[in-house]
């Protein structure tokens, strides 16, 4: 229960506010993990935060967090430079469900930093490309400023086995990107609905909004994933902030199958 | 069940104390301070609270003295053995920045063993269900094993009810009928003594004793249930589980929300709440120490992430609390949260009474 020390290898601005950090373990072990579970980060001196983990899972020497600075510890962890030390216990949580969505179709509907824990398994299905069917990323940002992980996207829209629709909700006059809301996206996307199995991560009300838009189109609710976020301190189920009803986000979660999560999720303040 | 009871006086109480901080045990139970019976290390039978019994209802706690000199005669106080278990501060860890960074120590673990003495049989059922949160998740709490493991409990079966103890209707007593060492049956001037394990059987065989009668027996049964009739409440717990999670927006819930001072009092003395927040101390050296302290889920910070609390109002956090204790407790670790034991009644400071909001609910 104690956070083991990684040195922060590399910083990369993303969009403001947002940072990513390569973190290589002091002792050199490899950090063993599946696409969706989190972290618990550590500043020193400062305060630990849940964060869920976007790097391979291929590249265990490697450990990706993105983070977005909001509160007192993610901004002071927003003046870290290469070479700081920085707290890890982990990885905790329920992992993207990869195995079960093997053979079919696979759409991926996001926006802004909700790419940070879906990139992980994006990462992975395209390691296994030939074990699933259509795979569609839908991506919407504020705007032309907030669109994370550019490279990434670039590569991936360039894959002929992929698509990638990425759309901002609004734009400087000349832009000739999609611009619209995530809902137009995802009717754009060309996946079996009957057979897809959709990931979302979005905040809680937009969750809704996408679920709605994938039920209209064919797309069941015990066919949507998505990940929670609660306040965390102990990361295994003990310290109780998590629960949401009888489940403890940290444990149980952070992933859910929507069908099993809504009835939890649409109470207000439960 | 293999085991005899015994009959043993005074001398024998004092024997069974003395036996036990002579086998390396520290021993703690009920002693009288500020006004009220909490427990505390005790060295003899004279830190007992002889003569004393308590006055409790919604949001009233006195102390009164008896006719006799009865060490067990009151019901439970605010303190729960949960703080020897799970104890209310608890440091963590300590980092010092070092030249690779900072260098992490953890807290040891004390290698005292406890010996619980006056333990209820709500207490005992309220340990049982933490064994069960923090021993048989997927996750296990060392502080509380290494704390539990070698716990020694010494019973006794409530022979006065309190105003608010409502156990008979939670099955979880008066009785102790099992998860003890010994358990004791006051009479005046002298105890049934029951053992429930070998190390107990073998520690009442060191006491001056007498093998107990037929009439012994039927005398210990009859204080039980004297004490069940006499229950100050009663919580009809049948079906509550799907009671309360199918009425998630009952108007109930405003009504206690508009008495209910958030203060979270219920929690600090439920016996089974176990809820911690941590929180990180820096030092003038420059280290910094991580330690974990019982939190509330009546406090808005509880449930906060960024952009606000998940439950900003009394109502969302009261309805955490009881549909928490009474129903998704079930569904997480297969028993019920409350035991009956009426602390949450007693120490509420508006008097906000659990089974009469579950019975409000049923629409009674």
């Amino acid at each position: 229960m104690v956070p083991v020390p990684f040195r922060i290898a590399k910083v990369i601005r993303e969009i403001p506010g947002v940072y990513t950090w390569h973190l290589k373990s002091l002792d050199g072990k490899p950090f063993v993990y599946r696409p969706g579970q989190f972290n618990m980060v550590y500043q020193f001196g400062v305060g630990e935060i849940p964060v869920s983990i976007s790097g391979d899972c291929r590249e265990p020497d490697t450990l990706v967090h993105t983070i977005r600075a909001v509160g007192p510890v993610t901004n002071a962890m927003q003046q870290l430079r290469a070479g700081a030390v920085v707290g890890i216990r982990g990885p905790f949580g329920r992992p993207w469900p990869i195995d079960e969505v093997v053979g079919s179709d696979l759409i991926f509907v996001t926006s802004t930093i909700g790419l940070a824990p879906l990139r992980g398994l994006i990462h992975e299905v395209l390691h296994r490309r030939e074990d699933f069917g259509k795979v569609v990323v839908c991506y919407g940002t504020r705007g032309i400023d907030d669109i994370m992980y550019e490279a990434d996207l670039h590569r991936w829209r360039a894959r002929f086995d992929m698509h990638v629709h990425l759309t901002v909700h609004s734009a400087p006059s000349g832009y000739r990107g999609r611009v619209g809301g995530v809902v137009a996206a995802i009717r754009a996307a060309q996946v079996d609905w009957p057979s897809a199995q959709a990931f979302v991560c979005r905040s809680e009300t937009l969750t809704r909004q996408a679920v709605d838009t994938l039920a209209g189109l064919g797309v069941t609710k015990d066919r949507v994933w998505v990940t929670l976020e609660r306040n965390m301190q102990c990361a295994i189920g003990l310290c109780g902030h998590c629960q949401i009803g009888p489940t403890f986000v940290c444990k149980d979660g952070p992933v859910y199958r929507y069908d099993q999560i809504e009835p939890l999720y649409s109470v207000r303040e439960f | 069940m293999s085991y005899h009871p015994s009959v043993i006086g005074l001398d024998g109480l004092a024997a069974l104390i003395e036996a036990l901080s002579g086998d390396g045990f520290r021993v703690l139970g009920p002693t009288v301070r500020d006004d009220a019976i909490v427990y505390d290390d005790i060295a003899g039978v004279d830190d007992l609270p002889a003569g004393w019994t308590d006055e409790q209802d919604g949001g009233r706690y006195r102390l009164k003295r008896r006719d006799d000199k009865a060490l067990f005669g009151y019901a439970v106080g605010p303190h729960a053995w949960k703080r020897f278990l799970h104890p209310p501060l608890l440091r963590l860890w300590r980092a010092e920045p070092d030249a690779a960074g900072m260098t992490l120590t953890a807290a040891a673990e004390p290698d005292e063993r406890f010996a619980f003495f006056g333990v209820r049989s709500c207490e005992l059922h309220a340990i049982a269900i933490q064994d069960k949160v923090f021993l048989q998740g997927p996750y296990v709490d060392p502080h509380y094993k290494a704390r539990r493991e070698g716990v020694f409990l010494v019973a006794v079966n409530c022979g006065t009810a309190g105003g608010t103890c409502f156990c008979a209707s939670m099955n979880t007593g008066p009785k102790a009928t099992a998860g003890f060492d010994l358990a004791l049956t006051e009479f005046p001037g002298e105890f049934l003594v029951e053992p429930g394990s070998d190390a107990g059987a073998a520690l009442l065989a060191r006491l001056p004793q007498r093998a107990a009668t037929a009439a012994d027996i039927e005398r210990a049964r009859a204080v039980s249930e004297r004490t069940a009739a006499s229950m100050g409440r009663h919580m009809q717990a049948d079906g509550v589980h799907d009671l309360l999670l199918d009425n998630l927006e009952h108007k109930r819930w405003d009504d206690v929300a508009a008495r209910c001072l958030s203060c979270g009092n219920c929690t600090q003395v439920c016996p089974t709440c176990f809820c911690t927040a941590v929180s990180d101390v820096n030092d003038l050296s420059g280290a910094t120490e991580r330690t974990r302290r019982w939190d509330s889920c009546f406090s808005v910070d509880f449930s906060y992430i960024h952009g606000g609390s998940v439950r900003p109002s009394p109502r969302s956090r009261y309805r955490q609390w009881m549909t928490h204790k009474l129903a998704s407790w079930e569904d997480q670790f297969g028993t019920s949260g409350c035991v009956g034991c009426g602390r949450c009644i007693t120490w509420c400071p508006v008097g906000i009474d659990i089974t009469e909001e579950v019975r409000a609910i049923r629409g009674e």
